[in-house]
């Protein structure tokens, strides 16, 4: 009994709660790219999934050079994040939406919300919406999110490997359909840090040129998707 | 037949001109309804690229049930012209809006215009405000505002939103002469056939041109542009 009052007070003491249902729609903007499986986080205000202008942690690398969220969701599990993985069961496709709810009922403290995704095709490319607060007003906010690239890779624009540290990109069915082949590579090198993509150059020889790339498919301008939350009590 | 009696005093004290101190005073008329200001709006753009002329652009105010395209959508036919060839003709004709408005000339790169819309009453509840404008020296590039609430705007508030770039899918972006309506290319509007590499709207991922490795293109770089492409100001006047 002691404890219920302490917690009620607890809650008066607060003023609003924090506790909400987020029912989340990703829509993929671009023209012609895809977009790997999503991480959808709610987790604690002082955490983030990357940050630009520093390197990328080793599960942001796996999850933009191949898609592979795993490590990137055991470190937000790690903080009690309300995780969501892969809404979309598998790739977005370019036009289409995935949805995603997360209760944070049980958990106060996941009061932000990061979204994350490879872009296919590209090297290290992905969207990302980093820990963006969550407005504790019921009603419904939409959010344009960028294209970042990790800077953990070359940007050779040629199918190659989803492997953290190998060059080239992995072409599942729908991308290796839209992309070239025979590209020579461009020659590029990691950059380091985290930043906003400069976009993908690309060619429009298909089977030769010095990238895998379609110049008047794959490129893209940002906002590259979008990210609505309804947020209600 | 009450109201036939009605006409027929009217008509009776008509005829008796203003000699009418000896006949019975008229029936007062219905109190006047009081007075009600139409909702107004003005609608100013700016062209923020720097070489793509907008087609004469078009507003409408319009209830909430319509909305003109959205992402992931095939786009209509009206749209289609619009964004292939910026001919809103057939638009204007189709949409049932509750007001609108078009640009009488194309909004050149820098420029910008002011276009004004007026409702019959002062009822705002569920308004939507769209507006479409085609990028003129690209394939079937458009910008706008989709759908956008205005019902809460107060007289003299305005809101500002900025306008990205949108393919309508419709056309595939070859960049060619032949292709291209605007000034760039002087080339085809409009053609009925859908030929992108999906029917749907979405976003635009640029124009490319030759100067950027696409052969064929009409373009250079100074038709590139990034979003967003226009700003848009929505006030309301009265």
């Amino acid at each position: 009994m002691k404890r219920l009052s302490a917690a009620l007070a607890l809650l008066a003491a607060a003023g609003t709660s924090q506790a909400a249902q987020l029912d989340i729609q990703i829509t993929n903007l671009t023209r012609g790219s895809y977009f790997t499986p999503f991480l959808v986080a709610a987790h604690p205000g002082d955490v983030n999934l990357f940050s630009s202008g520093s390197p990328a942690s080793a599960s942001l690398q796996a999850m933009a050079e191949g898609g592979d969220i795993s490590a990137l969701v055991a470190d937000i599990s790690a903080v009690n994040a309300s995780v969501v993985e892969n809404p979309a069961a598998g790739l977005l496709a370019p036009g289409a939406s995935a949805f995603a709810s997360i209760n944070t009922d049980g958990a106060p403290d996941n009061t932000h919300l990061s979204v994350v995704a490879m872009i296919l095709p590209s090297n290290d490319g992905f969207a990302g919406l980093n820990a963006r607060e969550i407005p504790t007003e019921p009603g419904t906010y939409i959010w344009n999110v960028n294209a970042y690239d990790a800077g953990t890779e070359g940007n050779d624009e040629v199918i190659g490997s989803g492997a953290p540290g190998e060059p080239g990109y992995p072409a599942p069915p729908p991308v290796a359909a839209s992309s070239g082949t025979g590209g020579t590579g461009i020659d590029a090198s990691a950059e380091g840090f985290v930043h906003i993509h400069r976009n993908v150059l690309g060619d429009d020889n298909p089977t030769g040129g010095n990238s895998d790339i379609v110049n008047s498919v794959h490129r893209w301008l940002n906002p590259v998707i979008r990210v609505v939350v309804t947020v209600s009590d | 037949m009450k109201q036939l009696l009605f006409l027929s005093s009217m008509l009776l004290l008509t005829a008796c001109g203003s000699n009418n101190n000896d006949n019975p005073a008229p029936v007062a008329p219905p109190a006047p309804p009081p007075e009600v200001t139409n909702a107004g709006f003005e609608v100013s753009i700016v062209n923020l690229t720097a070489a793509q002329p907008l087609s004469p652009v078009t507003v409408f105010i319009h209830n909430v049930e319509l909305q003109l395209f959205a992402i992931g959508e095939s786009a209509s036919a009206e749209l289609e012209v619009l964004a292939e060839a910026g001919d809103n003709s057939q638009l204007l004709d189709s949409v049932d809006a509750s007001a609108e408005a078009s640009g009488s000339a194309p909004l050149g790169p820098g420029a910008s215009e002011s276009l004004s819309l007026e409702l019959d009453g002062d009822d705002t509840s569920g308004l939507r405000l769209t507006l479409l404008t085609m990028l003129v020296n690209t394939n079937d590039a458009f910008t706008g505002i989709n759908a956008v609430d205005i019902s809460a705007l107060e007289v003299g508030q305005s809101m500002t939103l900025n306008g990205r770039s949108y393919d309508a899918g419709t056309e595939a972006n070859t960049e060619a002469a032949d292709s291209i309506p605007g000034p760039a290319g002087g080339g085809e509007g409009f053609n009925a056939v859908r030929d992108d590499i999906a029917d749907q709207v979405t976003g635009h991922g640029g124009a490319v041109t030759l100067d950027d490795g696409l052969s064929g293109s009409a373009l250079n770089h100074t038709h590139r542009w990034d979003n967003p492409v226009a700003q848009f100001r929505i006030t309301r006047t009265q």
